[in-house]
């Protein structure tokens, strides 16, 4: 019997729903995050481990939002949109709590930016900017952190990392090779190749270089970059899952 | 010339490299712009010994690492109406505070000894005593504004100083940031 390869099965119906967001009524897939109804009516709201193509982790707390009605905030990224919302993305609040977050990560480890591969590339840096967070409040913790250079075209700086974990997601959804993943717990949580092993013993890492490009900070880079030089093209995140029919 | 009182200004530089400075400098013809508003009353670029109480403004370049810098820190809040953090070293710490993960008697060590090219030796006379770890200025006193860059360039110290002598509060991160 013939089939029909071009319909899809019984495509489930979604309903639109309507919110505010920032006092704008917005109309919505009732499946989409705040993130995507924000962004797609041009409200934008400061992200750091979401990547579009990459499935939501909601680590950073970068893109909490106030919901009317509920004491707590929520992440942007990882929310759906409800009927009626009533969503504030810049209030006072947040923006301190921001600028908080990021002191945070920046006295975490080294950030000292002026003589960082990625400077002048970084969103790590580029947010603190946007946000005003012109000083860290809380005492720089001033613990090393191991470097890894053991591969041949990359590095890792463990020192730089952020913990976003998108270099482990973009391995895993799009690479499909499960190079990386997060060991450890607290301060001490680091990502780590293989079975921590050094990266250039991994035998499942295929040297592609995602998870480089997808890196927000200084962190993993290519080798032989000075300071400033190291300018990542995550770009083709969105092309790759979209061609690949969003599985 | 009006006969407006000129607003009184004090820089001293911590443990930085002096570029905060030269930044400043770098502000070039507008120098003298400045010098029809601004009075310089203790600086490395003049001869001042000594810095007056009751100064309006006070700018400090570089990290507080040494007991020395502790003690200017101290003063320029005292001393100083408004004070403000210039440049990366001042604001986070940045390369000095490179050192603070090893331990102290390593630095010196590898400082003295291990690249000393003649009479590998500590000092033990004329040098300040090191804090365990360098410091941004306002971890140690009291700051009103932060200004960073690694340095950062003549244009945004000329908007930050243009804004506060029109009596406003400029907000650096429109004209600088970490590591610029
Ligand atoms: S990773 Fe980003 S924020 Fe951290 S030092 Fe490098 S440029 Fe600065
Ligand atoms: S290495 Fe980069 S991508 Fe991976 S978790 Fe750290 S900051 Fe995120």
């Amino acid at each position: 019997m013939a089939r029909h390869p071009a319909t899809p099965a019984a495509a489930p119906k979604v309903r639109v729903v309507t919110l505010k967001i920032d006092g704008h009524d917005i109309g919505a897939r009732e499946d989409e995050t705040i993130l995507n109804a924000a962004n797609d009516n041009g409200i934008r709201i400061p992200t750091l481990c979401y990547l579009e193509g990459l499935s939501e982790w909601g680590a950073c707390r970068m893109c909490v939002v106030e919901v009317a009605g509920s004491p707590k905030l929520m992440t942007a990224c990882s929310t759906r949109v409800a009927e009626g919302m009533e969503v504030t993305t810049n209030s006072d609040r947040l923006q301190r709590y921001r600028r908080t977050i990021l002191e945070l990560l920046f006295a975490e480890r080294n950030h000292i930016c002026s003589v960082c591969v990625s400077n002048g590339h970084c969103e790590l840096q580029s947010l603190a900017r946007a946000c005003g967070m012109d000083h860290v409040r809380v005492p720089y913790r001033n613990a090393a952190y191991a470097v890894d250079s053991s591969h041949d075209l990359f590095r890792i700086d463990q020192n730089r990392c952020i913990l976003c974990t998108r270099c482990v997601r973009v391995c895993d959804e799009i690479e499909g090779a499960h190079t990386w993943d997060v060991m450890g717990r607290g301060v001490d949580s680091q990502v780590i190749t293989d079975l921590n092993q050094p990266w250039g013993q991994s035998t499942s890492c295929t040297g592609c270089s995602k998870c480089v490009q997808v890196c927000p900070t200084g962190a993993l880079v290519k080798k032989g970059t000075a300071a400033g030089e190291m300018e990542k093209q995550g770009g083709f995140l969105p092309y790759l899952t979209e061609m690949r029919g969003n599985r | 010339m009006s006969g407006a009182p000129k607003i009184t200004l004090a820089t001293a530089w911590l443990d930085g490299c002096s570029g905060c400075h030269m930044s400043f400098l770098d502000l070039d013809e507008r120098l003298i712009e400045l010098a029809e508003k601004v009075t310089i009353v203790y600086s490395p670029i003049v001869d001042t010994k000594e810095l007056p109480a009751g100064t309006d403004v006070g700018i400090l370049e570089g990290s507080v690492s040494t007991e020395e810098d502790l003690h200017k820190a101290r003063m320029f809040r005292e001393r100083c109406k408004f004070l403000i953090s210039l440049g990366d070293c001042a604001v986070s710490g940045n390369v000095p505070s490179m050192r603070n993960t090893y331990d102290l008697d390593d630095v010196f060590d590898r400082a003295f000894i291990e690249n000393a090219q003649a009479q590998p030796q500590r000092p033990s006379e004329s040098l300040p005593t090191l804090l365990d770890t360098a410091i941004p200025i306002h971890h140690a006193v009291a700051v009103d504004l932060f200004v960073q860059g690694c340095p950062p360039p003549a244009d945004a110290i000329w908007f930050v100083l243009t804004e506060l002598l029109a009596g406003r509060t400029p907000d650096p991160t429109q004209v600088t940031r970490f590591g610029a």
